[in-house]
């Protein structure tokens, strides 16, 4: 890779443009939008939680349904956001040619890969704002403090957005995108916090487990529904942001050296 | 200036694998002309377009696009480009209209700018009434000509076409000229890159042969055949004598004696001559022998300059 792949983007007001003509698109698509981002993940969790409920006593301090709740809205944030840009964004990518189709307007490069990321980050948003809505209508948030959790979400998915553009960059095919489902986006629930308490983990794993971002966006949204200020909650958040940041520079790069060249 | 370009040079990969597929192009481009680019597959004139536009980095050389740098401003210059790529690049899940819509959003265009010319551009595309059709339900040349039309939106001063008539049938080929002939009539500046011939020697105030990364000749088309090739050709085919010898066999024993150069393509002899009387008698007292008498065209200087063999 050449060191101009590298090089810092330089973004427009045309990346709104790109993003504007993703919603028009999920607007005549809304409809089996919803049922996947937000059917989906509230029936895993009615039924995980009042099934399993049942045999399982209070989890640190609450129901196991509450406390599944903050879990569950962090991660289906995380499968909206990594879907839309692996498997929407290669489509727009390399099959539809939409990308291309689209530099040859005063838009560059730099303007879709973001307008990408915040496209993906506004709709897990959105996404995860009605699945909030359910928990609340449930009543398994504990006061308005879970409000708190939309822009916790919104950078949740801007996160899990920049990670999914880097397999984006490197697919030569949908098939690929099952490495990191079955490899990363897998395990890393699993290890999180989402279906049972990270202190479960044993130690060695646990110290993995503690750098993911997934546990990160966890340990903040799940105390927001139970009503508790997270503890340290500037630092998960600054994971989040700079994991962001870090993983968009280097898709950008990637997606530099697969387009430009 | 349109475009200007000087010592393109690109080359893909690195060190001992590096191929270099532009050598040293220069083109410059008159306001209000329309310029073709002509050249076998793998001669450069995609990746010479590519470059122009800035959608891929330069090895060597400079351009200047719509009077910006490139492709420090390849960005800005665009806004005042309109292109037409090889390969159709429609929105599929958008109608027409929204397509024209979306892709006026590019260039800042808000929608009610734009709609209030969607007829019309739809009309140039000879798309009336279609403003809600989806794209899956369009024709190829009804997909080409609404390309044409995207490319309009922003009533671009260079329109850049790649291949525009390639796959398309004589009628929808037919409508395209028209509408590039009433653009540059309208004076915007047409860059175009094609195989067709006629398409070239039609449409083009200029043109240029690449092959393998450099410009043959350049000129306008009349220029360039009288400069490469004879005025006359002589097409000779079928069968010379009984023993079943084809025309090959019969320029081999003739041709030199009546036309200034000789090619041998399959079963064809081609026969370039100032003069062809001398050869059409004696081809009449050849009853075997069938032949097809016309003036040279630019084809016949592609494949003087480009030759015969097959290009992958």
């Amino acid at each position: 890779m050449t060191p101009t792949h590298f090089a810092l983007p330089r973004l427009s007001l045309r990346l709104f443009a790109v993003w504007r003509r993703n919603f028009l698109v999920w607007r005549k698509l809304a409809l089996p939008s919803i049922v996947g981002n937000l059917a989906d993940p509230v029936i895993y969790m009615l039924g995980l939680g009042y099934g399993l409920g049942m045999l399982v006593p209070e989890v640190e301090g609450v129901s196991y349904i509450a406390f599944l709740a903050g879990g569950t809205l962090c991660y289906s944030t995380m499968n909206a956001a990594t879907f839309e840009v692996l498997y929407s964004g290669f489509s727009r990518m390399h099959v539809q040619k939409t990308w291309e189709a689209i530099m040859n307007a005063p838009v560059a490069l730099d303007d879709i890969v973001a307008a990408e990321l915040v496209w993906a980050a506004s709709k897990s948003c959105l996404a995860g704002t009605a699945i909030l809505a359910v928990i609340a209508i449930f009543g398994f948030t504990a006061s308005a403090l879970a409000l708190a959790a939309i822009p916790v979400i919104f950078l949740a998915g801007l996160c899990f957005a920049a990670l999914g553009l880097i397999m984006t960059a490197l697919a030569p095919s949908y098939d690929f995108f099952m490495y990191y489902f079955t490899l990363f986006i897998t395990p890393m629930t699993l290890m999180s916090g989402v279906f049972f308490p990270q202190s479960q983990l044993p130690d060695s794993v646990r110290t993995i487990a503690d750098l993911l971002p997934l546990s990160h966006a966890v340990s903040v949204v799940r105390p927001l529904l139970l009503g508790q200020v997270p503890q340290q909650a500037g630092l998960h958040l600054a994971v989040l942001g700079v994991v962001t940041v870090l993983a968009f520079w280097l898709a950008l790069a990637l997606t530099r050296r697969r387009l430009l060249k | 200036m349109p475009l200007e370009i000087t010592g393109l040079v690109k080359r893909f990969g690195s060190g001992a694998d590096a191929k270099e597929v532009v050598r040293g192009i220069d083109l410059k481009l008159r306001p209000g002309e329309c310029f073709a680019l002509l050249g076998p597959n793998g001669a450069g004139k995609t990746t010479t377009l590519r470059c122009a536009l800035g959608l891929t980095g330069a090895s060597g050389g400079s351009i200047s696009l719509c009077g910006l740098p490139v492709p420090e401003q390849a960005r800005e210059a665009r806004a005042r480009v309109g292109v037409v790529p090889q390969l159709d690049s429609l929105d599929p899940d958008f109608t027409c209209a929204e397509n024209l819509i979306v892709f006026a959003g590019y260039f800042g265009m808000r929608e009610s700018e734009i709609r209030p010319r969607i007829p019309e551009l739809l009309a140039f595309a000879g798309l009336e009434g279609k403003d809600k059709a989806r794209i899956q339900s369009l024709s190829g040349g009804m997909k080409r000509r609404l390309t044409l039309a995207r490319a309009l939106v922003n009533k671009p001063e260079l329109l850049i076409l790649d291949e525009p008539t390639t796959g398309l049938d004589p009628q929808a080929r037919h409508l395209i000229w028209e509408r590039l002939r009433r653009l540059t009539a309208e004076g915007t500046t047409i860059l175009l890159t094609t195989h067709f011939m006629d398409e070239a020697e039609r449409l083009a105030n200029r043109l240029a042969i690449l092959d393998a990364g450099r410009i043959l000749v350049q000129g306008t088309p009349r220029e360039v055949i009288a400069a490469h090739i004879e005025p006359q050709v002589v097409e000779v085919f079928g069968e010379w004598d009984n023993t079943g010898a084809g025309a090959a066999a019969w320029a081999e024993a003739n041709a030199a004696t009546f036309s200034k150069r000789c090619e041998i393509s399959g079963e064809t002899a081609f026969c370039y001559t100032d003069d062809a009387t001398s050869l059409l008698a004696h081809l009449a007292r050849q009853p075997g022998l069938r032949s097809l008498h016309r003036p040279a065209n630019l084809e016949d200087v592609f494949l003087k300059l480009t030759g015969r063999e097959l290009r992958d």
